[in-house]
């Protein structure tokens, strides 16, 4: 039988798996204000239904296994994958698109594996990418931001959600898809050609990522991770988008600001590369592991068919943290340096 | 004349890196084409297993592109027999895996142990003959079809190193027993293939 190839003193954990799902639920709250104000009522919405699905998929799968319920549920880790997973979604989704997006990740990404703890991809990137797969055209129909476009009243968002067919609805390119697309004109054109790109990095885009990274830097102050695995996917991401950005060239990858606070990135960084299950554990691991998912999503924005990649890419990397693990475990306590598997 | 060389070297070197991240990436043989599976599930329970297949893989995968590109070339198109190259490669490449493993035994002990016992394996991967009827298929030249067989192999290591990686963490997962072993080993390969889709376009 294979054991965990983690060997002690282990760090005992004062915080309970409650008070951290607790601390990643409260960091969310001003992204989401940001979303709100920017893009109207539809996130908010995404999250109340998608918590409802997500709780009663995990109740499903607990009775399934025949585990307690309450002591399960009262976590909040079923809360935490939907609010993650209904932040990235497109506002105004339709109710069946989160509700598929939400079985994936419980059901499939979750307790397919064993429940909290054993899952080796996020879960709530597992949903998106079936989602951004199976769905392509639901999953790229972004809202105006507010004052490019009329913004749906809290009714008119309930009803987009949950009688889509009803609803007619206004859509408008991401300026990560703007720029993506894009293959004729400069930068600065661009940037004057299109209101959603805002000041630096896109309207209502940049504000969500100030207050994600806002957000961020508080759970780090609380502790609740460590810095390794965020910074090292900033520092990286900006290295790149520093050294192949050619002052704005219409063939040019973006600039280093529009790259870190553009599309998903601070969110990414921190809600979901942090994610202390299906990343590295050593920390020598995560630096590393948070330095390819950099690498990951600067080339796929670039050069690959889709405008975003922190899905794609946290994915891939998740699939690599075991053997980045293996190379890396540290030193056993008493023990010289040696050379792993042996 | 310096100039256009080192230019045409340029663009050539650019081609055959565009032919391996594309072979290794964007159309992984055992994630994005589907090919070799029988190796990915069976020699991924442990890491150090993987580890021996996939050099064995990379070996065969490289030598059997060029062999099998060599056989078409000079003796099918020649003698209008283009259309036994099936049967041909097959041939080939069992002839190409028996006398890798004799040459092996003789010259290096060392390396027969490490690798020998996957060599006969080798003969029955899909992805070697899948390589050999591609390169045909693409009309890839003597040194594009070295390069994509090596390409071919290197991707298939990567992925079965990491999945072996995973596959010793998910021993110890508490998975509901129906979807013990092979059943959760799909799946994760299922979940693994649609990651990768996210290198479409890359090259």
């Amino acid at each position: 039988m294979a054991l965990m190839r983690l060997t002690s003193p282990h760090a005992h954990g004062p915080m309970s798996t409650q008070r951290v799902m607790q601390s990643v639920l409260l960091a969310t709250i001003p992204g989401v204000i940001v979303l709100t104000h920017f893009f109207g009522f539809g996130t908010l919405i995404n999250i109340l239904w998608g918590s409802i699905v997500a709780l009663a998929c995990e109740a499903l799968a607990l009775k399934l296994r025949r585990r307690p319920l309450s002591f399960y549920l009262k976590d909040y880790s079923a809360v935490v994958t939907a609010v993650l997973l209904c932040i990235a979604l497109p506002p105004y989704a339709p109710w069946w698109l989160i509700a598929v997006g939400i079985a994936s990740s419980i059901l499939l990404a979750k307790h397919l594996y064993g429940g909290l703890g054993y899952n080796p991809f996020n879960p709530a990137m597992v949903g998106y990418v079936i989602l951004l797969i199976s769905f392509p055209i639901q999953m790229t129909a972004w809202a105006p931001p507010r004052g490019l476009g009329e913004l749906p009243g809290f009714m008119e968002a309930l009803q987009a959600c949950f009688t889509p067919a009803a609803y007619d609805g206004v859509t408008m390119a991401t300026p990560m898809d703007l720029l993506k697309q894009n293959n004729s004109l400069l930068i600065n054109d661009l940037w004057y050609q299109y209101p959603q790109f805002g000041r630096w990095s896109g309207r209502g885009w940049e504000w969500a990522n100030i207050a994600f990274l806002a957000g961020g830097i508080w759970l780090l102050y609380q502790r609740i991770f460590t810095w390794h695995a965020p910074v090292a996917m900033l520092v990286t991401l900006g290295l790149l988008a520093a050294i192949f950005y050619d002052g704005g060239s219409s063939a040019s990858g973006g600039s280093p600001l529009f790259h870190l606070l553009g599309g998903a990135t601070m969110f990414g960084a921190f809600f979901i590369v942090t994610d202390p299950v299906s990343s590295a554990v050593s920390l020598r691991g995560r630096l590393i592991f948070g330095a390819l998912i950099g690498v990951l999503i600067y080339t796929i924005r670039v050069k690959g068919n889709y405008p975003d990649s922190v899905a794609f890419a946290v994915l891939i990397m998740n699939f690599a943290a075991p053997f980045i693990d293996y190379y890396t475990q540290p030193r056993t306590y008493g023990h010289r340096n040696k050379r792993a598997g042996e | 004349m310096l100039l256009t060389r080192d230019s045409e070297n340029l663009t050539m070197l650019a081609d055959y890196s565009i032919l391996l991240i594309g072979a290794i990436l964007v159309n992984n043989f055992v994630l994005v084409q589907f090919l070799g599976l029988c190796p990915f599930m069976g020699v991924s329970n442990k890491l150090e297993a993987a580890m021996g297949m996939s050099m064995a893989t990379t070996f065969v995968l490289t030598l059997a592109a060029a062999c099998s590109n060599l056989t078409y070339q000079f003796l099918l198109v020649p003698l209008g027999l283009g259309y036994l190259k099936t049967i041909a490669f097959i041939l080939v490449i069992a002839v190409v895996v028996q006398f890798t493993e004799m040459v092996m035994r003789k010259t290096s002990p060392l390396l027969h142990r490490v690798l020998g016992v996957y060599l006969p394996l080798i003969t029955t991967n899909c992805a070697v003959l899948g390589v050999a009827l591609l390169n045909i298929s693409k009309d890839h030249t003597f040194l594009e079809s070295l390069f994509y067989g090596f390409g071919a192999g290197a991707g298939f290591s990567l992925v079965l190193v990491l999945f072996a990686a995973m596959r010793e963490r998910l021993t110890v997962a508490d998975v509901p027993a129906p979807f013990k072993g092979a059943a959760v080993g799909m799946i994760t390969a299922g979940l693994m293939s649609l990651a990768f889709m996210g290198f479409a376009g890359l090259v």
